[in-house]
């Protein structure tokens, strides 16, 4: 049944994968997400659904688990932070080639290297843009809440199963640590049916099932690179999720995702009783991005500032959907810094307004 | 007596000593002539055969030259990442854990690559299979220097054989594994003579009947010639193998039952 309770977004992600009816969930400790293996073991999933966890020795075992699990045509996913989703990029590229579908969270803490266990957004790139080898790209979800950690588990399975690519949360270490309220879904049973192309086992009906990302002929391999291409316009066209507020008569747009976008929705506020008319949008889908209305907003704006816990990484993808219409600035903090509501609208003046009084 | 010696007489179901297992498709393999791995995929389909178990068995293929035996046998294949094969059976076993799973490593996906792979997977006595089949030679690659690559021996990048003092020492993965208790049955076997394969179809049949004790993993070493990589014509490399492969990697079982035979 469904139920309200106070979790952290990492407790969340993990209540909902035993809800989503997921297969089996491999993972290796790191800060700042370790409360999803944690809270799994503790929980003992094997005995609600018959769900599997296993601590594997290390990110690259774990991401290569989730391949032969998701192989057999089941719900599999792995979370991690950072450095350790480095280490899933091969996999990552293998389960994007052999066309599985798998949820993978990453619970971003700043970079580069060991960086820090802080919340950073610094993995932008890595996560839309494909990561590891060859072109391939994973659907991206940004939730902003300890209630969107929840309910992204299940849309990323869905999305996974409907496209067979593999999804993944990006979220950062602030909206794993929060506590807040979250309505948990009422849990739905483990397939019993699995894909046709499942490696379940070869029966007299049907041929072999083989699961590869391997092609030694050109012209099939480019074949492929383009069937994977229309799957990536397929999604760009029908899976595109944001929010938008206080949009309708804004002057100024502010872009962010996740904790920044939390942030930004009291820069909104604070900006408007300053009497500058501003609006936020919020992607939900880092990959496919929000292009369109992006593109539509832009001849009624007169700047757009993209603010992300990065040196800027999203604001290239804003620039590319509104290719010159509007000026578009950055504006971010590393290290594990969350900027404060009155220095985003601050930096807004400096760049855009005061800049109009004296130029 | 000419009547007997017609073709259509001679070729009868009567006069059937062997056949192609069913589980080996029609692909022409791409194996250079003379090497083993051919070999050692005819006896895995033949075990397959004979335990009727197509429709329970996984396989789950390398990087390395055998990363296109899903061609040839059929039955249900994964193709891993290079040494991550463990990792991936690992998760398939316990999804399924009434499935008969195998990997089939050679010696640089194994034992360099993939050593913490394999490792855990043995010490966590998974209940699979892993088929290693050990060469001392990187072959698909064109005949580097593997973990197995036994010393002075010539390989592309140790061009004037294997010095140990710079290169380290060969890694006897199966002796190493066997020592973990999460390892049930480790046996090292070859496949050059009508014997050796005898030996070795039988060994890989245990492997598959221990799957269904679920005592812990099994590994089936399969020491073999790389003609092509070692430069040799193939009764040479045979040859070779028994004289120099087999003194530092010896034939024979060294984990039965979960106990360590003493040597």
């Amino acid at each position: 049944m469904k139920e309200l309770k106070l979790m952290k977004g990492n407790e969340a992600i993990a209540e909902a994968a035993i809800r989503a009816g997921a297969d089996a969930y491999f993972g290796y400790p790191i800060t700042p997400q370790s409360e999803v293996l944690e809270y799994l073991m503790a929980e003992r999933p094997h005995e609600r659904t018959g769900m599997i966890v296993l601590q594997a020795e290390s990110e690259i075992a774990a991401i290569n688990m989730v391949y032969g699990g998701a192989a057999c045509g089941r719900k599999v996913m792995t979370s991690s932070s950072s450095p350790g989703i480095s280490l899933k990029q091969e996999g990552l590229s293998y389960i994007a080639g052999s066309e599985l579908p798998c949820l993978v969270v990453n619970v971003v803490r700043g970079g580069p290297g060991l960086g820090t266990i802080q919340p950073a957004q610094s993995d932008y790139f890595q996560a839309v843009k494909g990561g590891g080898h060859g072109d391939y790209r994973l659907i991206v979800l940004a939730p902003a809440s300890v209630q969107e950690m929840a309910d992204f588990v299940d849309l990323g399975f869905e999305l996974a199963f409907r496209y067979r690519n593999p999804a993944m949360i990006l979220t950062d270490g602030a909206l794993g640590q929060m506590m807040e309220k979250v309505w948990l879904k009422e849990p739905k049973p483990r397939m019993t049916e699995y894909p046709e192309w499942a490696t379940t086992g070869k029966t007299p009906d049907r041929e072999r099932n083989i699961i590869t990302s391997l092609e030694l002929d050109s012209g099939r391999q480019e074949k492929f690179n383009l069937k994977l291409q229309a799957k990536y316009r397929e999604m760009e066209e029908k899976e595109v999720r944001y929010e938008t507020i206080e949009c309708e008569d804004a002057e100024y747009l502010l872009v962010a995702y996740g904790t920044s976008a939390r942030i930004c929705q009291k820069s909104v506020q604070v900006a408007r009783e300053n009497g500058i008319k501003v609006g936020l949008l919020r992607p939900m889908t880092l990959f496919p991005f929000p292009k369109k209305i992006l593109r539509e907003m832009a001849p009624k704006l007169k700047g757009i500032l993209s603010v992300e816990m990065s040196t800027g990484q999203m604001v290239e993808d804003v620039m590319l959907a509104v290719n010159g219409l509007v000026e578009v600035e950055h504006y971010g903090r590393m290290g594990g810094i969350i900027p404060a509501p009155d220095e985003i609208v601050s930096v807004l003046e400096e760049k855009f307004i005061k800049q109009n009084y004296y130029g | 007596m000419a009547e007997n010696l017609k073709t259509e007489n001679i070729i009868s179901t009567r006069n059937l000593v062997y056949k192609k297992s069913s589980i080996l498709t029609d692909n022409v393999m791409h194996y250079c002539p003379g090497c083993g791995h051919g070999t050692a995929h005819r006896l895995i389909a033949e075990v397959i055969e004979e335990m009727d178990i197509q429709a329970e068995t996984i396989g789950i293929t390398p990087v390395g030259c055998a990363v296109l035996m899903y061609n040839y046998l059929d039955i249900d294949m994964q193709e891993a990442a290079h040494g991550r094969a463990p990792a991936l059976a690992t998760a398939v076993k316990r999804l399924m854990p009434d499935k008969y799973v195998f990997t089939y490593q050679g010696d640089g996906d194994l034992a360099a690559i993939g050593t913490a792979e394999t490792i855990h997977a043995c010490n966590r006595g998974e209940d699979f299979t892993i088929f290693f089949i050990n060469n001392g030679i990187y072959g698909m690659t064109g005949g580097q220097m593997a973990p197995t690559t036994i010393p002075n021996m010539k390989s592309s990048t140790s061009p004037y054989g294997r010095d140990v003092e710079m290169m380290g020492n060969p890694l006897k993965i199966t002796e190493l594994v066997a020592q973990l208790p999460g390892t049930y049955y480790v046996t090292r076997q070859a496949v050059h003579t009508a014997g050796a394969v005898r030996r070795a179809k039988k060994a890989i049949r245990k492997a598959f009947e221990n799957q269904s004790l679920k005592k812990g993993l099994s590994l089936v070493e399969i020491v073999s010639n790389c003609n092509s990589g070692w430069k040799m014509e193939p009764v040479e490399a045979n040859r070779w193998m028994e004289e120099n492969m087999f003194q530092y990697y010896p034939p024979g079982d060294i984990k039965v039952d979960g106990k360590i035979l003493s040597t």
